[in-house]
């Protein structure tokens, strides 16, 4: 018990130093699992500027999104495994502009543009693929308006990579409705399922090597494909039988009028939600489907709430909204809100022309708002400072010293 | 607290009855130890605690088995979750979230404990486990130990009345062992729980024990007693009970505390014996001199006449050399400024904790890992540049996990693989498997073999190439003591054949029964290398139990001692 107290007494005196200046007293505090950032609030900031750029094909302010998002992951990740799958979507996003570039050079593009800077050997097709190309002519603003293209679809998964970075994933599962919870623990448990495929990957393939097969390409990986899945599953059994024994899947007993009600609720609802988004789609049914849908939301909500009661579950600490929060959400909302209501009044300024080619030119306001999203680097709760144990072979070391 | 009423457990598609003829009282606050060879049934009779058996297994359970009063016929394995915990043999399968604390409070929330006492709760055991720094770690960042410790603390937190464990120390080290045990201890005094408990490595449990149930062997009976009497019959045993057994003491010792008590007239009995001819006879190696030259005693003249007896063919033939070896995983040093030379013929144990080090060392001989700095050879050959066919035939690793070596659907395939990858005669490998493994038909799967008879399908697959240097990591993990005296048997015999061995364990008694040398890794770096006599005599954690108890004496397994006191029987004869 002592000891559990001092380590507290320590944090919080980490925590409250004298405030000396008042800069300080409002430097956002180190993390801890009290103070920590409704992973919520991340995600809403980062659709924030997701949202943003796909209003935009400007390759100045789509750049800026890119910086702006990079720099809060760069401020404010910790050093868990999971803050890892930043560099992950990064070269992903990478991937994806050069493919577009790519498709642009073979299937050239329908921009009509006039510099053509290299004429491919076209490929002849019968008469019936007409309206398809493979080769050709590449003209500088079929090039310039695929990079546009394909850098507005980088930034998007830039962004959702930061929030994957920011925000922990299992933790956002505890905000989930208690009805719900056991499908999303086994959602994740099922995420854990690929990361652990490598890891068995990997070895088995180290393991080639110690029987004197070479340890990599295409042969290596078949080969060792059948041993994986074996392992996999069979971790997977030992995991649900220990998930069974821990009480995974317990529930309350509910009248059986409760529990006619909730599947009343919820399937009515469901039901109200198609019906409603038929209305709100097709010509004819303008009139009633938006009550339609509301009521069926409103409905599968309230089966929602009222299937969470057969839940006997409670939540271990779960995070707050707290200012902070609403102060990271609002500047991800704020970047969107902004950029959209900029789009209507100047469109021409967040989609520069590729034809005639022109440099695009950076406007002012719209980027003055994107870097509002910069906020969170200056409110959320910073990650500890790199701390011995974390980083240092001491990691590694089991806790005591045999003497 | 837990009632077995004449069970049996049979599972689907058996010929027979798994185990049968159960019949268990447990009372609260006790801690049982089951015990058995492998292949008995043990984690059978565990997961039927839990309800595991028969409702996850399948299979048919006849009998009665009560936890609490509530029977797991009738109560599936979530609801007796409020009072059973289970901890299976790997705790990486167990975790369900990805931090320490989420992770203790899982088995909470799943039971609808309120917030107040869900945190009350993960703070108490936080400390009682020592758990406190850890809290906010990621699990997947913990080592073995760590696991272990976080897996039992998970099942502790819903405060349940039973602990079920199987095997909860045999992938630790003695410290992290020595922790665990001691929480559990702990548990037990101060809480009252019961513990039913399975270990393979007896020494180190059989005396927090109250009382043991053991598993003779297959579809037999269980025969539960006090810790001593079951030990006199016990078709497995700990050294300490075997040196016991030897001298004839009654009752039986069980901790290395009595056993002291009574070794005086072993002790002065043993005095007077020529231990080196003793040794002699068991180390039948081209044993290497001792790297360091040793202090004239009158104790170590066994390693006196051993320098001067064999002529130093270490060093003009070196199976493997590291100079200064650096190795980087990540951030972090595994290895940092290691140097080694391994002879022909000689065994070395490398031991330390989980994560010292020991892993990466065996992996850097094999060409696994690339140095940062220093340099490996391995028979005049830099492992990780040369071709996998190539290094078979100089240095061969059985891996942790000797499953991962083996890929194919039978054991027959699986040897004509092993001689075609290592360019050997064909049958080369089926040979030495009916060496190593009598009785195996060609048609088994290998994954149905038990552990032991895997890790020697492995070692059968690695000799194959006939390599001068062979590298085991953790060879004894989950081994029974049969299973282990036949390992060490055939390492003896491949050392005597010129094979250097090096083995990576936990386990002194392994290292004390086969190696001449003990090179103790810390944090990537080397901090004891010499005989092991001496090596392990000077440290309490890595001090076999025999050298515990005849201390001043530099005894370390029982088979030395037999031989001794066989030696001393013959004298007056002569």
């Amino acid at each position: 018990m002592s000891k559990a107290q001092s380590v507290r007494n320590e944090q919080s005196v980490r925590n409250e130093q004298p405030p000396r200046t008042a800069r300080r007293q409002l430097r956002a505090p180190v993390t801890t699992r009290s103070n920590a950032l409704h992973p919520g609030a991340w995600w809403l900031w980062a659709l924030g500027l997701g949202t943003a750029a796909s209003r935009t094909t400007n390759p100045l302010l789509l750049a800026l999104l890119i910086g702006v998002a990079g720099y809060v992951v760069a401020a404010r990740r910790t050093d868990a495994p999971w803050s890892r799958s930043y560099g992950a979507f990064v070269k992903l996003a990478l991937a994806v502009l050069a493919v577009r570039l790519v498709f642009a050079v073979l299937l050239g593009s329908p921009v009509p543009g006039t510099h053509t800077l290299v004429t491919l050997p076209e490929l002849p097709l019968p008469h019936w693929a007409q309206g398809i190309r493979v080769g050709g002519r590449v003209t500088a603003e079929g090039l310039v308006f695929a990079l546009y293209d394909g850098l507005k679809l980088a930034t998007l998964l830039v962004c959702v990579g930061a929030a994957n970075a920011l925000a922990n994933p299992a933790r956002l599962l505890k905000s989930l409705p208690g009805a719900l919870y056991e499908a999303g623990v086994a959602v994740v448990v099922a995420l854990t399922f690929a990361p652990n495929l490598i890891a068995d990957v990997q070895r088995l393939r180290a393991a080639r090597r110690l029987r004197g097969r070479p340890d990599s390409g295409m042969r290596g990986l078949l080969q060792v494909g059948l041993p994986v899945l074996e392992g996999a599953l069979e971790r997977s059994v030992a995991l649900a039988a220990a998930m069974d024994a821990r009480g995974y899947g317990r529930t309350a007993e509910v009248a059986p009028a409760v529990r006619r009600t909730t599947a009343a609720l919820t399937l009515g609802g469901l039901v109200g939600v198609c019906a409603g988004t038929y209305g709100l789609l097709t010509a004819e049914g303008g009139g009633y489907g938006l009550p339609v849908l509301l009521a069926g939301v409103g409905a599968a909500l309230a089966g929602l709430w009222l299937g969470g009661r057969r839940s006997l579950r409670t939540r271990y600490r779960p995070d707050v909204w707290g200012v902070r929060a609403w102060l990271v959400a609002a500047s991800g909302a704020g970047v969107a809100a902004l950029l959209i209501l900029y789009g209507s009044y100047d469109p021409a300024a967040l989609h520069p022309g590729v034809v005639p080619l022109a440099s695009p030119t950076l406007p002012l306001w719209p980027a003055a708002a994107i870097l509002l999203g910069l906020v969170p680097s200056f409110v959320a709760p910073a990650p500890a400072p790199a701390l011995a144990p974390v980083h240092a072979p001491a990691a590694l070391r089991a806790p005591k010293e045999p003497s | 607290m837990i009632r077995f009423e004449d069970v049996s457990v049979t599972y689907d598609g058996a010929a027979g009855p798994t185990v049968q003829g159960i019949d268990l009282t447990v009372p609260e606050g006790e801690l049982v130890l089951l015990v058995g060879p492998s292949g008995v049934g043990k984690s059978t009779v565990l997961g039927a605690v839990s309800g595991l058996v028969p409702h996850f297994t399948g299979g048919t359970l006849r009998g009665r088995v009560t936890v609490a009063g509530r029977d797991t016929r009738t109560h599936k394995p979530r609801e007796l979750a409020d009072v059973v915990g289970t901890v299976g043999q790997d705790p990486l399968a167990h975790f369900v979230t990805d931090t320490v604390e989420d992770e203790l409070a899982y088995g909470m929330e799943s039971l609808g404990l309120g917030p107040d006492v869900m945190r009350r709760r993960v703070e108490e055991t936080l400390d009682l486990l020592g758990l406190a720094d850890l809290r906010e770690r990621p699990i997947a960042t913990l080592s073995g130990g760590q696991r272990q410790r976080v897996a039992i603390g998970s099942v502790l937190t819903p405060h349940p009345s039973v602990l079920v464990l199987d095997e909860p120390t045999s992938a630790l080290d003695p410290a992290a062992a020595e922790e665990v045990l001691a929480v559990l201890q702990r548990l037990v005094h101060d809480l009252g729980t019961t513990v039913l408990m399975a270990e393979h490595r007896l020494e180190r449990v059989i005396q927090y024990a109250d009382q043991v149930a053991l598993l003779p062997s297959p579809g037999a009976p269980l025969v539960p007693g006090t810790p001593s009497e079951i030990m006199a019959v016990s078709p497995v045993y700990p050294p300490v009970v075997a040196l016991g057994r030897l001298a004839e003491w009654s009752p039986l010792p069980l901790t290395v505390r009595d056993a002291r008590r009574r070794a005086g007239a072993l002790g002065e009995r043993l005095e007077g014996v020529a231990y080196e001819e003793v040794n002699k006879a068991e180390v039948a190696a081209p044993t290497p001199p001792p790297p360091a030259p040793r202090p004239v005693q009158h104790r170590s003249r066994l390693f006196r006449k051993r320098a001067t007896a064999i002529p130093t063919p270490a060093e003009t033939a070196v199976v493997a050399e590291i100079n200064n070896l650096t190795v980087r995983r990540g951030r972090i040093e595994a290895l940092h400024d290691v140097t080694l030379t391994v002879a022909p013929g000689e065994t070395i144990a490398l031991m330390g904790r989980n994560g010292a080090g020991k892993s990466t060392l065996l992996s850097a001989l094999v060409g696994l890992v690339e140095p940062a700095a220093g340099s490996v050879r391995v028979g005049g050959a830099v492992p990780h540049r040369t071709a996998p066919r190539d290094l078979v035939r100089r240095v061969g690793l059985v891996p942790q996990e000797p499953r991962d070596l083996l890929y194919a659907d039978t054991v027959a395939a699986e040897c004509a693989a092993a001689d075609c990858d290592a360019g050997a005669e064909p049958g080369t490998c089926r040979t030495l498997v009916s060496e190593l493994l009598p009785g195996i038909a060609d048609g088994t799967h290998p994954r149905d073999l038990s552990e032991g008879q895997r890790l020697a399908l492995a070692l059968a697959v690695v000799l194959t190439a006939r390599p001068p240097l062979l590298l085991l990591d953790e060879p004894t993990r989950g081994l029974d003591y049969a299973a282990k005296s036949r390992l060490v048997t055939v390492l003896r015999e491949l050392a005597s054949q010129g094979h250097a061995i090096v083995l990576a364990t936990h386990d002194v008694e392994l290292a004390a029964e086969l190696s001449h040398r003990v090179v103790i890794l810390a944090d990537g770096e080397t901090v004891a290398d010499g005989p092991t006599a001496e090596v392990v005599v000077a440290s309490p954690s890595f001090a076999p139990q025999i050298a515990k108890i005849l201390a001043p004496q530099k005894w370390l397994t029982v088979t030395q001692i037999r031989a001794a006191l066989h030696a001393t029987d013959q004298e007056p004869e002569k």
